[in-house]
């Protein structure tokens, strides 16, 4: 009886964790990788997710935060900021490695100048989050196309040592970001910060009447977010070989895709961040599944597309009911 | 009644419950051609509700209603009611913004098509400006949105009289005047005499007695959802009006005799102004002291607080809040409640700034605030950390208390917070409240309720966003309150 009570209490604890939905299924896809390539090649594959998942989970951080302020907030700049982030920072490097504090800050300075300028347009100017970072993306896009005149710029050596090292098979760069995401859910509920971010994203409203900071939350939320971006352009560009024009395109939609497929309310006012690893291991092994089947582009596209949308419903449906 | 047979509308023992709350219980009414209605009451005693169920929004759960002799409870929508000729100017106004006012016209006449409709539309509006508000001002081809509210509320009173296939021949206006100056609601007055003379009807609802009497041929005052008097307006006087809206009943809640001041000595807490006013009676609350703001819903009262709560940011000459302030919203899904939490997470909210250890929010202090305020103020609960909206209604509304109270506030706001609390739970949180401003808390008190009034100090009574009248408790009666929220504009 007492048994079966502790197990029901278990179940109902594990199923209000959906990140938990994330992870189940990324491994879902892997094992049917595994099983298709009988066996062979699993703890690469494995360690591929990581080192790609973990630029996902950079910026899904920032992008989580800000969604968890409520409707209509998303920063749809972190492509751009990246972009220009990482091409600033390895033009002024320029491939020396006594270079590379100098770098990290010129990275985390544009993208937290970014910030600023974002939440500028968004409280001055009174402009809808989502078309502040639009426009505002397309001015730093260009501005990194002025800068970096579309060469590639190459990273001093001891950086693209760095982001692609391995302990005992383990991206060094994705154990740091496991760090950082605890160190970011600690911020999450445990501090006043934190808490005031879940609470603007419920009730707004609310928030205010009860003494918070709305408007020096949401400032502090989208210069983080823009600040996380300019780090991962930093080592992404590390990671690639350098920065390139196009380099934060595909992490638009991956930077909401993992928010949401990690169980993160859209509506706002409930995020967590352990399902932001989950849904990047997902996206990437998603991916690698299809391909190992050795499906073409297109169908891929569509299978990819398929099972966000299964994974979304299955997963996502509960948090934003209740 | 003798006009019965050739009422143009007639509602019988008509009921409607929203849940527990009976908001009509049992109303006869009847409106003949050629008849002008005043309907009076004080907040929350079903006027609205009972324009609603003519309008066809609300059908009846008892009783029937009776279109021109001819039994239409059933399917009474509100396009039959329309198709009758029963039409509503809502106290919240109903135009689209966005669109002009030919257009908004339009909305309501379907019959207006084809080529040209616009320029149709236009003449029949402005023309009915004219009638009804000779020297309006107002283009037809203007955007709704861009007119003052006065304007507006012009348009949408116009836009009710205008005819085209079904006609207008019961009017029913709500607070047509409560933006219109006093040239241009005599305008209107004059004209529902006119639309009254020439055959049609109006029901007339305002709190604005002086227009009632003067226009009114019969008055309907209803209270508690019932109709407690009807009436040819020339046996009522000012007097016997307010004396027929108030309650009778008089509460032994505490009576005045008991009455010392706490005004000895010592700076006030909180010295205020409303906004906008530099001349006029101040808000004054000295420490210990329960200060309660009346006078009739939306005259600027939640405004007070909200500048008194925003008042430790953006302290001016007309605004001293000396000491921490908290709130306790009325409005709980809108103003207070976090949905996704726990209701130790909703009583916490407020003092998580001063739980902090290393910077980290000390979740046993947490829980200990919830235990020992869900003890002190009785929230039925089995465990704190169940989600807030497990509670009902009152027991979420203790939460909200809990939450203000548990806080370091010197200062506590309350924004009428026993809407829709049970009895039992109202008289444990009146204890609480007078328990902590004898420990020296300090509360401003909006609240519709006339006996939760007596519970107060001092009254200040708000009138069109400005402090009309301040009562202390032992020369505080209803009747007085009531004058000053009527006084004649």
């Amino acid at each position: 009886m007492a048994a079966a009570r502790t197990a029901a209490r278990l179940a109902t604890r594990l199923l209000e964790r959906p990140w938990l939905w994330a992870f189940a299924a990324a491994f879902l896809v892997w094992l049917a990788t595994i099983i298709f390539t009988k066996g062979q090649g699993g703890g690469e594959i494995l360690s591929a997710a990581l080192a790609f998942g973990t630029f996902s989970v950079i910026v899904g951080i920032g992008q989580m935060y800000v969604i968890t302020l409520g409707p209509g907030n998303v920063d749809l700049s972190i492509p751009a900021t990246m972009t220009f982030a990482g091409a600033a920072s390895m033009k002024i490097m320029a491939t020396q490695d006594s270079m590379i504090v100098v770098g990290l800050l010129i990275a985390l300075a544009c993208g937290a100048a970014i910030g600023v300028f974002n939440y500028g347009l968004i409280r001055l100017m009174r402009i809808p989050p989502i078309i502040a970072t639009l426009s505002s993306s397309f001015v730093f896009q260009s501005a990194a196309i002025a800068y970096g005149r579309g060469i590639k710029i190459k990273p001093p050596p001891s950086l693209a040592d760095f982001t692609t090292a391995r302990i005992a098979g383990f991206p060094i760069l994705a154990i740091c970001t496991v760090i950082l995401a605890l160190v970011m859910t600690v911020v999450l509920h445990k501090t006043v910060y934190g808490r005031s971010v879940i609470a603007i994203g419920q009730n707004a409203r609310a928030a205010k009447l009860s003494g918070i900071a709305v408007d020096f939350t949401r400032f502090v939320t989208y210069v983080m977010c823009a600040t996380l971006a300019g780090l991962c352009g930093f080592v992404l560009s590390g990671f690639s070989g350098g920065a390139s024009l196009n380099m934060g395109a595909e992490f638009l939609l991956a930077s909401i895709a993992v928010v949401v497929i990690g169980g993160t309310s859209v509506a706002g006012g409930f995020a967590n961040i352990p399902g932001l690893w989950g849904a990047a291991l997902f996206m990437f092994l998603l991916v690698t599944m299809l391909n190992t089947f050795g499906l073409g582009a297109g169908i891929r596209l569509v299978m990819t597309g398929l099972i966000i949308i299964t994974v979304i419903t299955v997963a996502g449906g509960k948090s934003t009911d209740r | 009644m003798s006009e019965a047979d050739r009422s143009i509308v007639r509602l019988d023992g008509v009921e409607k419950h929203f849940g527990a709350v009976r908001a009509l219980t049992g109303v006869d009414l009847s409106v003949a051609p050629g008849e002008c209605l005043g309907l009076v009451g004080h907040n929350g005693a079903g006027k609205s509700t009972l324009m609603n169920v003519l309008a066809g929004i609300f059908g009846p759960d008892q009783g029937s209603i009776t279109v021109r002799g001819v039994d239409s409870t059933a399917g009474y929508t509100v396009a039959a009611a329309k198709q009758q000729g029963v039409r509503c100017v809502f106290q919240e106004l109903s135009l689209c913004p966005n669109l002009t006012v030919a257009e908004n016209a339009r909305v309501m006449h379907p019959a207006l098509k084809g080529f040209g409709w616009r320029r149709r539309a236009a003449e029949l509006i402005a023309r009915k400006l004219d009638e009804v508000f000779p020297g309006h001002g107002i283009a037809s081809r203007e955007i709704v949105g861009d007119l003052s509210i006065a304007k507006r509320q012009m348009v949408e009173i116009a836009r009710a009289f205008t005819v085209t296939e079904a006609p207008a021949d019961l009017v029913i206006l709500d607070e047509p005047t409560s933006s219109l100056d006093s040239v241009v609601a005599e305008q209107l007055l004059a004209f529902v005499r006119h639309h009254v003379a020439a055959g049609g009807a109006c029901i007339l609802i305002s709190h604005l007695l002086g227009e009632v009497l003067s226009t009114a041929d019969r008055i309907v005052v209803l209270r508690d959802g019932a109709v407690v008097d009807v009436r040819p307006a020339a046996d009522f006087t000012r007097d016997s009006l307010v004396s027929a809206m108030g309650s009778v009943a008089e509460g032994g809640v505490a009576d005045g005799d008991g009455f010392t001041s706490k005004r000895r000595g010592g700076s006030p807490k909180v010295r205020a102004r409303p906004a906008g006013r530099t001349t006029g009676p101040e808000l004054v609350a000295h420490a210990g002291e329960i200060v309660g703001l009346a006078g009739l819903a939306g005259h600027g009262q939640t405004d007070m607080l909200i500048q008194l709560h925003s008042a430790r940011r953006k302290a001016s000459a007309s605004l001293q809040v000396d000491g921490p302030v908290s709130l306790v919203a009325g409005d709980r899904q809108t103003d207070g409640i976090f949905p996704l939490w726990s209701i130790a997470g909703n009583i916490t909210i407020r003092s998580i700034r001063h739980m902090l250890h290393h910077a980290l929010i000390d979740a046993d202090a947490e829980q200990e605030m919830a235990r020992r305020w869900q003890q002190r103020i009785g929230i039925r609960t089995p465990d704190v950390n169940n989600n807030i909206l497990s509670l009902s209604g009152g027991n979420q509304q203790k939460a909200l208390f809990a939450r203000a109270l548990a806080s370091d506030a010197e200062i506590v706001l309350m924004d009428d917070p026993m809407r829709g609390v049970d009895v039992g739970t109202k008289q444990e949180v009146y204890g609480i409240i007078r328990d902590e401003a004898a420990n020296g808390r300090t509360f401003v008190w909006y609240t519709t309720e006339m006996d939760e009034l007596k519970h107060c100090d001092h009254v200040y009574v708000f009138r069109d966003g400005g402090i009309v009248a301040d009562l202390a408790r032992d020369e505080m009666t209803e009747e007085k309150l009531l004058h000053s929220s009527f006084e004649a504009a």
